[in-house]
């Protein structure tokens, strides 16, 4: 008789398996034995993991990685075509939409190099697309890479790419309550880029309330007024990203 | 939508510890900052599960409050969203508790 599970099969016929979940080959009773597995683990282990190995890699290369995170249309891919331009850092980028190469054509044809991944039904970037596509980048050492991520001030909050620091790009044409609608995202940016400034006689957008909101949400956050279309405030940007560049 | 994502990795992970085994139930602690829907997480994990080893399994969800510390005064903060400020009025918060996003264990057949 078997002793795990009192049934008469022959010891040979059938196999335990950690003392207590076991086949038979023989017969075809079952038996619904609950097992019991500790875990303790973190649900995003595992593209946690990845980043770090990312971070290693790129610190290794002296190489300084920001991930660029706004909603839709806030002007993320204007403002690198024209930091790829003028900024004076050698740099790539790599370009997160969930369909086309639009932006990483635009990205090449501001005369630097650009991948574009494509996320399909994905809303956000993760750690291991970011690898694959700096594999295929492969950065000059010592320059920074920009990773645009796809539009979405939601999802791309919850997943470490492996960068230095995120870098929120809010406009002046959405409200100027978005820090306390979007807490997450505010809370982990490094650096608030408030776009679009040359709009400001035309929307009903208080700075000085967008400001309030974001130090509500992120104490310290510095938010730099900028305008991708007529240049203004950029030089705080290429300041900032000097000052970071290793 | 990242619930979609984050019930795949819960998926993955379960499916990875359980050794092959039919997972019967998931237990998971969501923390109230974690910006984690519990509701959307369950109804992503029911669709995403289909087909797996974890298909059909109860996923229990433990929600941990937001809790902070007040670095001016010390005191105690509970906090809903992602920010706040202590009753000191200070805002300088040290979080506790409430961005756990982990996989506690599992009950395998």
């Amino acid at each position: 008789m078997c002793a795990t599970c009192g049934c008469g099969g022959e010891p040979q016929k059938h196999e335990h398996d950690h003392g207590e979940h076991h086949h038979h080959r023989d017969h075809d009773h079952h038996h619904h034995h609950h097992r019991v597995v500790r875990v303790e683990e973190d649900v995003l282990a595992k593209n946690s993991r990845i980043a770090e190995r990312t971070r290693g890699w790129l610190a290794a290369r002296r190489v300084l990685a920001l991930n660029l995170v706004s909603s839709p249309g806030a002007g993320k891919t204007s403002l690198l075509e024209r930091t790829v331009r003028e900024s004076g850092l050698p740099a790539a980028v790599i370009e997160g939409d969930q369909a086309t190469e639009r932006d990483a054509e635009r990205i090449r044809a501001a005369g630097v190099r650009a991948v574009q991944v494509n996320t399909g039904t994905g809303c956000h970037l993760d750690a291991e697309m970011v690898a694959r596509a700096l594999e295929e980048l492969d950065p000059e050492p010592g320059s920074v890479v920009f990773i645009e991520n796809v539009g979405n001030l939601v999802c791309p909050a919850l997943f470490d790419l492996g960068e230095q620091a995120k870098v929120l790009v809010a406009s002046t044409t959405e409200g100027d309550d978005k820090p306390l609608k979007y807490p997450h995202m505010f809370r982990a940016a490094r650096l608030v880029l408030l776009n679009k400034v040359d709009l400001l006689a035309h929307v009903r957008f208080d700075p000085a309330r967008f400001l309030a909101c974001a130090r509500e949400v992120n104490r310290r956050v510095p938010v730099l007024q900028v305008s991708a279309e007529d240049g203004e405030g950029l030089a705080a940007w290429y300041g900032w990203l000097r000052d970071l560049h290793p | 939508m990242h619930e979609l994502g984050i019930a795949q990795q819960v998926i993955e992970l379960a499916a990875e510890r359980s050794d092959g085994a039919r997972i019967s139930r998931i237990v998971l602690e969501v923390g109230r900052l974690s910006a984690v829907l519990p509701d959307a997480l369950r109804f992503c994990f029911d669709a995403a599960s289909e087909g797996t080893p974890a298909a059909g399994a109860e996923l229990q969800i433990i929600e941990v409050p937001g809790v902070a510390r007040c670095r001016q005064c010390g005191g105690r903060v509970e906090l809903e969203r992602p920010y706040g400020r202590c009753a000191c009025g200070g805002d300088d918060l040290e979080w506790v508790s409430g961005e756990e996003l982990r996989i506690k264990e599992l009950e395998v057949t």
